[in-house]
């Protein structure tokens, strides 16, 4: 990879490394009504997603007979962030339900199930920044909890830019960086195991150049995330088998 | 995307076609349709204009406002875009809330203008704290074929560039019908233009008509300036469920610069 515009030994608020993610956790089965379930946070970042169905879709209208539908919702809980957010669907939000839709759609096959809904729930707990990417982390992991049949696993991280340094997985503070090019925070989403990018979103200043570096650094950040998706999934097989726990 | 809304007959001869670099109308893939732009679509505004590409003309204007500044940026005057997709401009728009496409386009404008630094914002302040400057871009689609969203791009940044402030007096009350010749405090260097990019099937094309929108897999439109003189994407979102390769991204990161510069020599002809 080049590296020729970052400088490797700036250091972050934080302390970590441009390339360092924050600590990851991941949790699946964590919503015992849900068909499937699960949390993923980056650091202060906590994220939880629940699967419902596939299930009939009503209104009749909305379905489709060639194959079911993937619906998404995302949104903050009104103290996830220190200004209260109001209760209820903003424009962001819908806006972040509709590209997490689509961030997803890529691996999941519904073909089987006409006139049917899967419907993802997310909800961020605590906020600090990447609320989108660990929220479809989270989802990915709920649907290959409750069975869907896909294809692999979607990966997201944002991956940014503060003034000429180009950085992994951004906090708020870094997001909210000002000085020279400021701040440039680029979400996302990937086939782990495919060439196929679902999710591509950013707002800042960054060269033409820096963003094909920009999507190697989020190609190698991926591959992390799916280790720790895969081993959460792993542990809650393995606690259904050991009768810990059903489904 | 809603691939409903075309027949699957005219789908499948445009995707045929567009695999061979072939379109309905004769240009390359990646060819702009000729861009007019004029202004003085309203005198009540503080600034107006209109863009036209091909058959698609959208209208922006831009109106001022005084009020409070936002508690977090007491020192920054605001920004504000929205606009409707009229049933006017095409019988696929319906009355109604706005649905999604309606909300992204205003969204996407003003991510962009404000991402550049086009606008200089700490220069809207009337005093700090308590009244500020708010530019308010509304845009209205008049017809639209295809790509709307990058000709909106360029009526925000010509009606911007148009925009004066109008009268105020000591107590900060607005007098609307009396202009000064003071414009906005914008960056000269900064025009912050969209580019959407369409892929359908292995192609990419810029500029589609609405045919050729509605037959397409996936967009991702990008906005670009020029910052202390080197180019700045200053935002991206991709839109539907196909993916993207790494390889479509890079192409089009080689291909932005070019068409940006193609695009800017046409439109400084109609931008003052």
């Amino acid at each position: 990879m080049t590296t020729k515009t970052t400088k490797k030994e700036s250091k972050r608020p934080d302390g970590r490394k441009p390339e360092e993610m924050r600590k990851m956790t991941a949790k699946v089965g964590v919503i015992p009504n849900a068909d499937g379930s699960a949390m993923f946070a980056f650091g202060d970042t906590v994220a939880i997603a629940a699967v419902y169905g596939p299930r009939q879709l009503h209104p009749q209208h909305l379905q489709d007979p060639a194959k079911g539908i993937l619906r998404c919702v995302y949104d903050l809980l009104s103290f996830s962030v220190y200004d209260r957010k109001r209760p209820g669907p903003s424009r962001r939000s819908n806006e972040i339900s509709k590209v997490t839709q689509w961030s997803l759609s890529p691996a999941v096959d519904l073909v089987a199930f006409p006139n049917t809904v899967v419907d993802v729930q997310i909800y961020i707990l605590q906020a600090d920044a990447g609320t989108r990417t660990a929220g479809i982390n989270a989802a990915s992991m709920a649907l290959a909890h409750a069975g869907i049949p896909m294809k692999d696993l979607i990966c997201s991280v944002a991956v940014g830019k503060n003034d000429k340094t180009l950085i992994v997985d951004l906090t708020k503070e870094e997001e909210d960086f000002e000085s020279g090019e400021g701040a440039t925070d680029f979400a996302i989403a990937k086939l782990a195991n495919h060439d196929e990018f679902s999710l591509l979103q950013f707002d800042g200043k960054i060269q033409p150049e820096l963003v094909k570096e920009a999507m190697e650094l989020g190609v190698k950040a991926c591959k992390e995330i799916y280790e720790v998706q895969k081993k959460a999934l792993k542990e809650i097989v393995e606690d259904s088998k050991s009768g810990a726990r059903k489904k | 995307m809603s691939s409903m809304e075309i027949s699957n007959l005219t789908k499948e001869k445009l995707k045929n076609m567009i695999a061979e670099g072939k379109r309905f109308d004769s240009r390359g893939l990646l060819d702009l349709r000729d861009v007019e732009i004029s202004y003085g679509v309203s005198k009540k505004a503080e600034g107006s204009a209109r863009v036209k590409i091909g058959k698609t003309e959208v209208v922006v204007g831009v109106k001022l406002q005084t009020g409070e500044p936002y508690p977090d940026s007491p020192d920054k005057g605001n920004l504000m875009a929205s606009g409707d997709l009229l049933p006017l401009a095409s019988p696929r728009f319906e009355s109604g809330p706005p649905g999604f496409n309606a909300i992204e386009l205003p969204r996407l404008i003003d991510r962009a203008i404000r991402a550049s630094g086009m606008i200089d914002f700490s220069k809207l302040v009337i005093k700090k704290g308590e009244l500020v400057w708010t530019v308010i871009i509304d845009i209205y689609p008049i017809n639209d074929d295809g790509n709307l969203i990058d000709a909106a791009s360029m009526g925000a940044v010509a009606a911007l560039k148009q925009t004066v402030f109008p009268e105020t007096d000591k107590d900060g009350k607005i007098n609307y019908e009396k202009r000064t010749s003071k414009k906005l405090p914008l960056s000269k260097e900064i025009s912050p233009i969209s580019f959407s990019f369409f892929k359908l099937g292995d192609s990419i094309i810029l500029d589609p008509t609405r045919e050729e929108e509605e037959a397409c897999d996936a967009r991702i439109t990008f906005g670009i300036s020029k910052w202390n003189g080197q180019y700045m994407l200053n935002s991206c979102q991709k839109k539907g469920e196909a993916p993207l390769t790494q390889e479509d991204v890079a192409k089009m990161m080689d291909i932005i610069p070019k068409k940006f510069e193609e695009l800017i020599k046409k439109l400084e002809t109609f931008i003052s």
